[in-house]
């Protein structure tokens, strides 16, 4: 494909929503500090990048029944994975339900390779995922236009917009009202989800975005979804549409 | 069926227990006028709820005159002078439920079970404060005045 047939073809997946000067949507990035994103900036600083090495050493080891690693099927991740993170959470045909990325390497291991399951937000779970990940860096956020998947992602917003836990609070409330003010110490960002899995300083530790999501759920007061659950991904259906043609950072480090 | 009227019953029975936990208010003119426990409350443990970061967690979103916090939030107005702006009973009624005031408000209901989802197991069925701290809380709030008082208990 030619230059301008590629522009062309991002411009119709894409259509006014690619990042301009004038776009009001500003990564969690643009809220940290200098430290912070140097850290980010810099792959040998970047504590994430340490799962990311896991991850491509597990790409390419042969386990379970089967006697297959990632790399028999999928060969070349630089390749292969290149925009694969920028489009999931997206339809299982087999299931004709969404499925989000950590969902689709589980499936991988266990059907095609016969491997044990892997634990969500476990060490290889996060390493592989953030390996994966990194193939889109730099690429705009493209979540599939299905029409299967809308429900889903219509009830992502539903979720986004629902007051929850014993503080009463939306997603929204937070998020898109009162995005750049201050919570206690903390600037609230926009809720982009466009860097994850993503070392966080507080953690100590990588984290999936569904990690991250959790923790805004308990600072509610609010149950948590449980981790692979139908409204998480439904949610990270809604966020990735609402993130559409911004750019993936993964991994991200944030505070 | 049987398990339909036990599900009723528990319901009932959950309800009755909540309201006794939650004393009975009426709102009148914007404003609960009588005071939850039937007394006022202590200005100084009210100091100290608005100020605790897991009790109040008021700071979280307002900011207000008290310099030696430095981490206050900006989503909403500061409190400072909020005594002159406003009587006990409106206060009151904002900090019991805000959603009667301004459907649409961020600030939590204080003194509500009702109508919330997905509360976590160890906050369900238990308003964020209760009668007595709701009661201290507006007792300190009047103190801040106007006139640069800062309601700091000497
Ligand atoms: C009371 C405020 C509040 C509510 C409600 C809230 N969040 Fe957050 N959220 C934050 C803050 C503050 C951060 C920044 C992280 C930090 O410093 O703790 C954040 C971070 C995030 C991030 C990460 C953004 C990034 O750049 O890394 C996402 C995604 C997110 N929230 C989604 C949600 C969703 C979805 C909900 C509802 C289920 C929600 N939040 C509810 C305050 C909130
Ligand atoms: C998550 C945010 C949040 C928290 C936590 C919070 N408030 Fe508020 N509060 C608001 C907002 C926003 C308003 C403005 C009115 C509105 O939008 O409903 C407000 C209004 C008020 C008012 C009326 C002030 C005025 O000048 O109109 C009082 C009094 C008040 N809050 C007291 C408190 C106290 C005391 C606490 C803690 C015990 C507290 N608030 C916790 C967000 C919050």
């Amino acid at each position: 494909m030619g230059w301008l047939a590629l522009a062309l073809s991002l411009l119709s997946v894409w259509p006014a929503q690619a990042q301009t000067p004038q776009d009001p949507r500003k990564s969690g990035f643009a809220y940290m500090g200098r430290d912070t994103q140097a850290m980010q900036q810099d792959d040998l600083a970047n504590p994430a990048m340490l799962t990311v090495l896991e991850g491509e050493a597990l790409w390419t080891t042969p386990t379970g029944k089967a006697g297959k690693s990632c790399a028999s099927c999928h060969g070349e991740a630089r390749e292969s994975m290149k925009g694969v993170a920028a489009r999931y959470p997206s339809l299982d045909e087999a299931s004709g339900k969404p499925i989000d990325l950590s969902g689709r390497i589980a499936q991988c291991r266990e059907t095609r390779m016969e491997a044990a399951p892997l634990v969500r937000e476990g060490r290889d779970m996060l390493a592989l995922s953030a390996f994966v990940g990194l193939q889109s860096r730099g690429m705009p956020v493209a979540p599939p236009q299905d029409e299967r998947l809308r429900p889903f992602r219509e009830e992502g917003a539903r979720l986004y917009t629902a007051r929850m836990g014993q503080l009463n609070f939306t997603c929204a409330q937070c998020h898109d009202a009162n995005a750049g003010q201050k919570l206690g110490a903390a600037p609230i960002p926009q809720a982009h989800p466009n860097a994850y899995p993503i070392y966080r300083l507080e953690w100590q530790s990588t984290g999936s975005l569904q990690r991250r999501l959790r923790n805004c759920m308990v600072g509610t007061r609010a149950e948590p979804f449980s981790y692979g659950s139908a409204e998480f991904i439904a949610l990270e259906l809604f966020l990735m549409e609402r993130a559409k043609g911004m750019t993936i950072e993964t991994p991200g480090v944030r505070p | 069926m049987l398990r339909g009227i036990a599900l009723a019953l528990s319901l009932i029975f959950a309800d009755a227990a909540h309201a006794q936990d939650l004393r009975p208010y009426k709102i009148e003119n914007g404003a609960i006028n009588l005071s939850l426990t039937g007394k006022p409350g202590d200005p100084a443990r009210g100091r100290q709820i608005v100020l605790e970061r897991q009790k109040g967690i008021c700071l979280l979103c307002h900011s207000g005159p008290f310099p030696e916090e430095r981490f206050q939030g900006d989503l909403a107005p500061s409190l400072a002078g909020v005594g002159s702006r406003m009587n006990a009973g409106e206060i009151r009624l904002r900090m019991v439920d805000g959603t009667k005031v301004n459907p649409d408000t961020i600030m939590p209901p204080y003194y509500r079970i009702e109508g919330l989802n997905r509360v976590a197991p160890n906050f369900r069925g238990k308003p964020l404060l209760n009668a007595d701290e709701i009661e201290d809380v507006i007792a300190f709030l009047l103190t801040l005045r106007e006139d640069g008082a800062t309601g700091q208990s000497k």
